[in-house]
């Protein structure tokens, strides 16, 4: 074995230093969405949290885009913050376009073409878009970071939406249950859904929690309410 | 992909009044080609122990085997059975011997103690870290998605029938979200005088 140490200058290095940059952080949270016949809730929590750090306890993660149409956004923040931008400048100018507020469907499909614009420098985000439709009906739509849409009546997105989907195909989609009745789900019960299932998210996931703030979408407009959650 | 996601499966055991259940999916498969719709996870070690062991398929059946060995050595040499508490620990140690290469299960423990008939489950990841909690322990490909289902069904004091439902209702919609994990699944509801052994049908996609 050499007993001469090689000494290690980085000054002197004649070999390039390759720096690495991540454009990208997770930010957490989780957004769950339930519609019904004539409305659609939307639930987000509140916490902004970077690894084992929180940034806040109170961020608003819901983004009305019109009167009857909502976006909850979770993932990396700064894209979040970077498409509602985007969104909402896109829902001004179809306003001053044609004079009319865009459809909740039209902003499904907006929605989707403008992540997949990004296709390969993706928004790292998890969109649940709500509203109602053109009937007066909720409707949710999901999208993967890549803009793959789908149209459903429950979902949970974000960090907590593994632990989160299943409860709601079993309490609203009525899965693996016998002899229920195909019923709609009635306002109530889906907005206590709601605060049960980020309680239990709450318990598990160390990026949901504090609060949830929910957006209930109706004819009549948009109702805020808010839940608290454990803090800890 | 992680090894411990190479054949997939989802394990649950859960604390009742005077009993215990514990359950899990039927499953065995390749990544995502399934090749057996009958593989048991869950074994039993005793009139009312049972143990899970979801991971990789070979050491679950590994484990199994020398788990049994070190157990009927211990019921021979001491001439009584070995409570839950014992075997969890023995087990632990098990896994910990094999720190730097280790067995790829995350075991679940579940019995009642055979002389208080005290219910106990525990869990440990794959290096036995045991984990001990009072209501329910999760294991597996599903187990974020048993967590969901498990924090918002459990309460309680359970009776046997009630605790057969609630695991039933939490593993069957955990699974059914995992596509590694379901095409049936078998549950135990361990009570003082009898064990209840029940295969559920669910859907097979």
């Amino acid at each position: 074995m050499s007993l001469v140490v090689k000494p290690n200058f980085p000054d002197y290095q004649t070999a390039p230093v390759q720096r690495g940059f991540n454009p990208y952080a997770d930010n957490g949270g989780s957004v769950v969405a339930i519609a019904g016949d004539d409305f659609v809730i939307i639930g987000a929590d509140t916490r902004l949290s970077a690894g084992f750090s929180i940034y806040t306890r109170e961020q608003n993660k819901l983004f009305p885009l019109s009167s009857t149409t909502v976006l909850g956004c979770s993932g990396c923040w700064c894209d979040t913050l970077t498409l509602t931008r985007i969104l909402k400048s896109r829902m001004q100018m179809y306003q001053q376009e044609h004079n009319k507020t865009m459809s909740t469907t039209a902003c499904a499909q907006m929605l989707s073409t403008m992540l997949y614009y990004k296709r390969f420098f993706p928004y790292y985000i998890s969109n649940v878009l709500v509203g109602l439709d053109n009937d007066g009906k909720g409707v949710v739509y999901s999208y993967d970071p890549i803009g793959h849409c789908e149209k459903r009546t429950h979902r949970a997105g974000g960090s907590a939406g593994a632990l989160l989907q299943p409860l709601l195909d079993n309490q609203i989609g009525k899965k693996n249950m016998l002899n229920v009745k195909e019923e709609p789900v009635s306002q109530q019960r889906a907005l206590s859904i709601i605060k049960d299932v980020f309680i239990s998210a709450a318990e598990r996931d160390i990026y949901t929690g504090d609060s949830i703030l929910i957006n209930i979408i109706t004819k009549d407009g948009i109702k805020e309410e808010t839940f608290q959650l454990r803090k800890d | 992909m992680s090894i411990l996601a190479y054949n997939g499966g989802a394990m649950v055991a859960m604390k009742g009044e005077n009993c215990v259940a514990i359950a899990a999916d039927r499953r065995f498969g390749i990544q995502a080609q399934t090749l057996a719709t009958n593989f048991e996870k869950v074994f039993e070690m005793g009139p009312h122990l049972y143990v899970g062991l979801p991971g990789l398929a070979t050491d679950t059946q590994t484990v199994r085997e020398k788990l049994r060995f070190r157990k009927n050595l211990y019921e021979l040499k001491e001439n009584r059975l070995m409570s839950p508490k014992v075997f969890s620990a023995m087990l632990s140690h098990m896994l910990y011997e094999k720190r730097f290469g280790p067995f790829f299960v995350e075991p679940v423990v579940a019995g009642l103690d055979p002389k208080t008939y005290e219910p106990f489950i525990c869990n440990m990841d794959l290096i036995g870290c045991i984990n001990q909690p009072k209501d329910f322990v999760v294991g597996g490909t599903a187990s974020a998605q048993l967590y969901g289902m498990c924090e918002a069904l459990w309460e309680p004091n359970l009776g046997p029938e009630d605790l057969f439902e609630t695991i039933s209702q939490a593993l069957i919609n955990a699974f059914d979200r995992d596509a590694v994990s379901g095409w049936g699944a078998t549950v135990y509801i361990i009570e003082k005088d009898k064990v209840t052994i029940k295969n559920l049908k669910t859907r097979m996609d």
